[in-house]
């Protein structure tokens, strides 16, 4: 008892008001979704989000008291455990769950479903610490480089059998995690450049100018620099490489599934189809621009009311936000992001042991994707990907997942004084 | 190295979120096209049309009111047929219109609704009304027609119809609408801002699928419909109708106008229409029509025709030259033929005589004296110089230009000034031997019904007018008309002057129009014949009665009737009697003027 007392008084309080800020403000919104002027019901209401939402927050409540009451090395102890039952369950995920609209994303027992997809961004982080945080592990070496990717790789391709898109590529934020522990820069340098050239391939529509444009500076590198054999031979297989994959690229674009392809397109043509494919989109940014510097007022917003905007209650719940409070609430609600991830990172950076530390950027990787990759898909900035806005969007899955998520962190950082110090 | 990479993140951090600010502010705050659109796609603006005033007359009979028409109308998601012989049987109507109704309907829109039978009438409406509740997705939707209960004054009254491009773009405070019914002739054009009344606004929210979710912001912004004003007519129902009846089937105007208010009892534009005709569904039907008939229907003659005035302007030529001095009842001048054609009469005449014999060389003369006063030793100058002021002097008594009736269109004639002269013969080219058939109302001048009405009103006030005008009160309220009408104009003239003509008018009948003579209703009067290049004369007549205290002023054109003492003359003495006495006392008369052989 003693030893908890003083972990209470280490809780990272900052952290926590800013995750109950965003619960709030994220479920009063969600009753902005479903209200209607014509049949007011009230916020509690369990026929509607809001009450629901209450109750998995009331639920979310208990979990942060189970894990804080926990023993810290609990979570060290048994990630390998967590990381492999929650594989398991997505082995099992596609043989005994629901399906909906072709993808198999829940599994559970009648009315109480969850989406094993989202936990195991938790787990994955937990056991990616855990394999980590030996002080030899060294992410420079090639050997310790393929036992991390192998640990994230495992989820990925298991969600991408659901399949989920959208959850699969919420994985490669741990990314971040892995530059903070010293992953090569090399390797973002040519992932930032893969994905600009793609993006160019995909945005530019005569390929033939960008080749032009890869023929000229790789000639002029070449012509340039030192004329060896080996130099040229290099440069110029670089050259057609690039050239192959952006002609590659169109192919590949078109065999994707048709409902991804246009997600694709309409990131580079908002206006291309804005009564099917745009629909969301141009709906989206509807909402949100008229909303205006001050907003239309809470439960004043028409177009997310009136059902404008499709699946406004979990992933495009940005949009009532930006609608009745405009962009002062749009400044105010990525404030707070920004603060808990500035924090996250301050409170990472004081772990004792690599454990923690590794841990906590997985929780901020995670974060800070979700909050970005949202709110850029609900302004057309990012293409519509099927992932929610933490804290804020409706449901159970989402909102238990990124408590668990940020309070195993929160209590491995309260714990911080009792842990043995083995940082590198 | 490595220890910088925590900035990094945190450097990633504030960029990414940086970036999302600025898109939201661009979206959000620099550009308001989303809040457009927002609006075009939330919120649904429906007018509310007021009902257009009404219009009575003089003794507060109705002439103008709106029909409910109604149309039945059908949500083609909410609509279940279930038994269709049964359906078609309670609405009479055939499968085939059924089917056909809906099928336009469901390609119109599911969930807006579309007419499935338009303008049932109101039987059948309260007919259908109770089978009505077992069918949803259909619905009444009531609109109104323009209605004439008495079928007549269709010129005076004129018509609705759609807006065109032109008026909408005149509308520069942006009140009308496409689709919008406006006033586009008649009353119901002068009047348009009177009788619209006011356009309501609704707002209301429709989601996604167009389902009403209430008004918006609790009906903030919404205001309600105000009914048009309703006119008074000065027209005097019965009267008017009388005027249609003896002017069926032939070509002419009838004005009569009550000289002491300017107030226009009736306006008759032969051949005229049913009013009626030219409403809802049909009018672009029935306007075509018209507007090809070779009579002109739709041709308002009493103030758009225009004719020479004729012997009757011998009368005002008698009040400038009496005004000026230059004739006093005793001037006496001789029936000289040789100046220009006369009938026998007693020889030679005074001013009194002249008028009562219509004695066209004594007006030759006479306006020779009103023309040339020796102002200039150069005789052409000395004529221009003449003619232009008695120019002026003629155009106060309201000739040469448009009144300014409340009805749109009015023609104002032509009274020539030098400037016609000089154009048409060369200036210094021309003296009184080329103008002088204005003396007796001929040549270049030119006059319309209203304004010869107007001039029988003049000599009955002996020397003023007020303009004359259809409407005499709007919403109750006399003082609410334009104030030009409520404005007495004088003409220049001593009102002693006129006791001569009115008395040589009451004698001129004798003479010229015997078959309008009443024993016991003193008429004034005075026959015109306005020459015809093209056939016969028209025949034209003007009076007032009784003569003392003159309860009416009236014109009548008959066009192609010859002599104005037989068609205009009988016409207007009927016109009198039913006014004046409310009755007819000479049926054989009557017989005469609707038969219209008046050529014989």
């Amino acid at each position: 008892m003693k030893e908890s007392e003083v972990q209470i008084n280490r809780v990272d309080w900052i952290a926590v008001s800013i995750y109950f800020a965003l619960v709030t403000i994220g479920w009063f919104n969600i009753y902005a979704v479903v209200y209607d002027s014509q049949v007011e019901k009230s916020i509690f209401d369990l026929s509607i989000s809001s009450g629901k939402q209450l109750v998995w927050i009331g639920t979310a409540i208990g979990l942060i008291t189970l894990i804080m009451v926990a023993d810290y090395r609990f979570f060290e102890k048994l990630s390998l455990v967590i990381y492999l039952i929650f594989l398991l369950i997505l082995i099992v995920t596609p043989i005994f769950g629901k399906e909906v609209n072709g993808q198999i994303l829940s599994i559970g027992i009648g009315e109480f479903r969850i989406q094993p997809g989202e936990f195991a961004k938790f787990a994955t982080a937990l056991a990616l610490a855990k394999v980590m945080e030996r002080p030899t592990f060294d992410l420079s070496k090639r050997n310790y480089q393929a036992i991390a990717f192998g640990v994230l790789l495992i989820p990925i391709i298991l969600i991408l059998l659901q399949p989920d898109t959208g959850t699969a590529m919420v994985y490669f934020s741990l990314l971040i995690m892995f530059y903070r522990e010293g992953l090569p820069q090399w390797y973002y340098g040519l992932g930032i450049g893969s994905v600009g050239i793609t993006l160019l391939a995909l945005g530019v529509d005569n390929n033939l100018y960008l080749a032009a444009i890869i023929i000229l500076v790789v000639g002029g590198l070449i012509y340039l620099g030192k004329k060896s054999w080996q130099r040229i031979l290099a440069f110029s297989l670089i050259g057609i490489g690039l050239i192959a994959y952006i002609y590659s690229l169109d192919f590949v674009v078109s065999q994707l599934p048709p409902h991804q392809q246009n997600r694709v397109m309409v990131l580079f043509n908002p206006d291309l189809d804005p009564l099917g494919v745009g629909w969301n989109v141009t709906q989206s940014k509807i909402a949100i621009g008229s909303g205006g510097f001050f907003g239309k007022g809470y439960l004043e917003g028409t177009q997310t009311k009136f059902d404008f905007v499709p699946e406004q209650d979990t992933d495009f719940i940005f949009c009532t936000l930006g609608e009745e409070f405009g962009w002062i609430g749009s400044l105010v609600v990525i404030g707070l992001f920004v603060g808990l991830l500035y924090r996250l990172v301050i409170m990472a950076e004081r772990q004792k042991t690599r454990f923690s530390r590794i841990y906590g950027y997985g929780v901020i990787s995670i974060l800070l994707f979700h909050f970005v990759v949202n709110i850029s898909m609900t302004v057309g900035l990012f293409p519509v990907v099927g992932i929610p806005l933490p804290f804020f969007s409706y449901g159970g899955s989402s909102l238990w997942s990124f408590t668990v998520l940020l309070f195993i962190f929160i209590k491995l950082d309260s714990s911080r004084a009792s842990q043995l110090g083995r940082i590198s | 190295m490595r220890d910088q990479r925590p900035a990094v993140i945190l450097l990633v951090i504030f960029l990414v979120s940086g970036i999302l600010l600025v898109k939201l502010f661009a979206i959000q705050v620099l550009d308001d096209s989303f809040l457009k659109r927002a609006e075009s796609n939330a919120i649904q603006r429906i007018v509310d049309h007021p009902y257009r005033g009404l219009v009575y007359d003089r003794s507060g009979k109705l002439m103008v009111f709106n029909n409910p028409i109604f149309d039945l109308m059908v949500v083609p998601r909410e609509f279940h047929v279930g038994d269709t012989t049964k359906f078609c049987e309670l609405f009479r109507i055939s499968k085939e219109a059924l089917i056909e109704g809906f099928t336009a309907a469901k390609n119109y829109s599911k969930v807006k609704p579309s007419p499935l039978i338009k303008q049932l009438s109101t039987r059948d409406f309260a007919r259908i009304q109770d089978f009505l509740v077992d069918y949803p997705g259909l619905f009444i939707l009531t609109r109104s027609v323009r209605s004439y209960p008495s079928a007549t004054a269709a010129h005076a009254l004129g018509y609705i119809g759609e807006i065109n491009g032109g008026q909408l773009e005149r509308d520069t405070v942006g009140y009308y609408s496409q689709g919008d019914y406006v006033g586009l002739s008649g009353l119901e054009k002068y009047y348009e801002n009177e009788l619209r009344g006011k356009k309501g606004v609704k707002y209301k929210m429709v989601n996604v699928r167009g389902v009403d979710k209430g008004p918006f912001k609790e009906g903030e912004y919404d205001t309600i419909s105000i009914a048009g004003k309703n006119l008074t007519s000065t027209i005097d129902l019965e009267l008017q109708r009388y005027g249609e009846l003896l002017l069926n089937g032939k070509t002419g105007s009838v004005v009569a106008i009550e000289p002491k208010t300017g107030e226009i009892l009736a306006m008759i534009s032969a051949p005229f229409y049913d009013p009626n005709q030219l409403t809802g569904a049909e009018f672009g039907k029935t306007y075509s029509k018209l507007n090809k008939d070779s009579s002109k229907p739709l041709f308002n003659r009493p103030i758009m025709a225009v004719y020479p005035p004729g012997s009757i302007f011998k009368i005002v030529q008698s009040l400038i030259g009496l005004q000026e001095g230059v004739l006093t009842p005793n001037s006496t001048f001789a029936c000289n033929k040789s100046l220009v054609a006369c009938h026998n009469h007693p020889n030679p005449v005074n001013l009194f005589g002249a008028i009562r014999n219509s004695c066209n060389p004594y007006y030759h003369q006479a306006f020779r004296q009103i023309i040339n006063r020796e102002v200039s030793s150069n005789t052409f100058k000395d004529t221009e110089i003449g003619l232009n002021a008695w120019r002026e002097s003629v155009l106060k008594f309201g000739l040469g230009a448009p009144l300014g009736i409340d009805v749109s269109g009015e023609k104002g004639g032509d009274i020539p000034s030098s400037k016609l002269y000089d154009r048409i013969y060369g200036a210094g080219h021309w003296k009184y031997s080329t103008i002088y058939s204005l003396s007796i109302g001929q040549g270049e001048m030119q006059v319309t019904p209203l304004q010869m009405a107007n001039l029988a009103a003049i000599f009955a006030n002996k020397g003023y007018y007020y303009t004359p005008h259809l409407v005499k009160a709007i919403d109750g309220n006399p003082k609410k008309i334009p104030a030009k009408f409520q404005e007495k104009i004088s003409v220049g003239i001593d009102a002693r002057h006129f006791d001569l003509i009115q008395d040589a008018m009451v004698e001129a009948i004798y003479g010229t129009s015997a078959r309008a003579v009443m024993t016991d209703l003193v008429i004034a009067g005075k026959t015109g014949t306005a020459q015809n290049p093209h056939g016969e004369d028209h025949s034209v007549f003007i009076a007032f009665a009784p003569k003392d205290n003159p309860k009416i002023a009236i014109a009548v054109y008959v066009e192609n009737a010859g002599w104005g003492g037989r068609a205009a003359a009988s016409t207007a003495s009927l016109m009198i009697e039913k006014y004046i006495r409310r009755t007819i006392s000479r049926p054989e008369l009557q017989e005469y003027v609707i038969a219209g052989n008046f050529i014989y």
